[in-house]
């Protein structure tokens, strides 16, 4: 049964994001847990704005924290978001990987880790390669793989990238993947 | 593994129980040391409006760094000082369990490359000159002036073991509690109130706080955001 869904989103990953995740209805069975690459400034009216968008409750994800279903989880900017064996987060400030932090790798390799099977992992638009070996992870741990098809990405190239190390089971057009996600997870009641 | 030729973990094992300095070695090694100067410039704007006036009080005050690392964020809050014309006055504890990131804090010595982001990080926290006036560069390095280092001791302290070393006024510590569980995180929030003086400050990383600690009635917030505590006078 799947019990989370990390999903990476870079450049253009705003817009992408705002299509998703208002999508996902109230009482949503899974937490949502997104690394978006915007640099090193607060995302704090972003996440408000997000907020007033979505069903679900949209937050910063905060050291400690244990993970719960009807949130939406954004890693902080300048952290990597790791997830920990007894599902609750960790934030580290490490090196940048992929010249990302938070990135997008971290997250997918440490949630594989944790939730083995039992996540799904979703590579959006991006102009580099994070989150191409993360959800190379997820899949080697048994968990459901998906991207932005990327000729439907604002930026190609990081779902390109996904595509090519991962092989992933789902390549769909950007409103098309929230649909998607709701009936994998339902499905598996 | 592959540098001391151990093929499995029980042989680590076996090294770790027996061998002090490798045990020291390991522990250097698991430890993360990565940081910048001037790191969150807006942390450093708010300890130059906020704080800097309180310290002003003072004939004579004392800071702790705790968890320094590679000395950026010392030598930071030490130009800080110098343009504030404090230097003189206070004593800066940078204390580490590492010693090998001791000694790199020591030399004050850090990479060309890296110099870039901390002028663009010293300019938006309100530095009042340039940060080239504080250090030399020769073959790829720079060399911080030795007048920083001048009223900063580098010493070995472990948070999770060590006790208090001295009444501060001032202590920093930030980025360095998120790597520990509640419990611990608890414990060393506890030695840095038993380590201020009545109205010090405790300055944590922005994703750090001391909300919903024990502690937690035992501060005033002075700037909720940047994570900038005031102890009470009991």
């Amino acid at each position: 049964m799947y019990k989370a869904i990390v999903m990476g989103a870079s450049y253009g990953g705003l817009e992408a994001l705002k299509i998703i995740l208002p999508q996902f209805p109230a009482g949503f069975p899974v937490p949502v847990i997104v690394v978006l690459h915007i640099g090193d400034h607060d995302n704090e009216i972003f996440l408000g704005y997000m907020n007033e968008l979505c069903p679900l409750q949209v937050k910063e994800a905060e050291g400690n924290e244990p993970i719960r279903k009807g949130f939406i989880y954004f890693a902080p900017p300048n952290y990597h978001l790791l997830i920990e064996a007894d599902f609750t987060f960790s934030l580290t400030t490490d090196e940048k990987h992929n010249y990302s932090r938070p990135s997008i790798d971290v997250l997918f390799e440490s949630a594989a880790w944790a939730y083995t099977r039992n996540l799904i992992g979703v590579v959006l638009t991006g102009a580099n390669s994070d989150g191409a070996l993360g959800l190379k992870t997820i899949k080697d741990y048994g968990g459901m793989t998906m991207i932005q098809s990327p000729c439907s990405a604002l930026s190609p190239a990081m779902p390109r990238a996904a595509l090519k190390i991962a092989l992933p089971e789902f390549r769909l057009k950007l409103d098309r993947i929230a649909e998607k996600l709701i009936e994998i997870v339902n499905s598996d009641r | 593994m592959g540098i001391n030729m151990l093929s499995s973990i029980t042989q680590l094992q076996d090294r770790i129980l027996r061998d002090r300095a490798f045990f020291n070695g390991l522990l250097d090694d698991l430890s993360i040391n990565v940081t910048e100067m001037f790191r969150d410039p807006e942390f450093y704007k708010s300890l130059r409006e906020k704080i800097i006036p309180k310290l002003r009080t003072y004939a004579y005050f004392k800071i702790w760094q705790a968890g320094c690392s590679t000395g950026e964020e010392v030598y930071s809050i030490a130009i800080l000082l110098k343009e504030e014309g404090l230097l003189d006055r206070c004593q800066v504890y940078a204390t580490d369990f590492n010693r090998k990131v001791l000694e790199i804090a020591k030399e004050g010595v850090y990479q060309k490359s890296e110099i870039e982001q901390f002028e663009r990080n010293y300019e938006l926290s309100g530095g009042k000159y340039k940060l080239s006036d504080y250090y030399k560069s020769r073959y790829g390095s720079v060399i911080f002036n030795r007048e920083l280092s001048s009223k900063i001791v580098f010493a070995d302290h472990n948070l999770v073991t060590d006790k208090v070393f001295a009444d501060v006024n001032l202590i920093l510590c930030r980025n360095v509690l998120i790597y520990f569980e509640k419990s611990l995180q608890e414990n060393v929030i506890g030695l840095f109130y038993d380590s201020l003086v009545p109205s010090g400050i405790l300055c944590l990383g922005t994703k750090e706080s001391i909300k919903f600690s024990r502690y937690e009635h035992l501060f005033d917030v002075v700037d909720e955001k940047q994570k900038i505590y005031k102890k009470k006078i009991m």
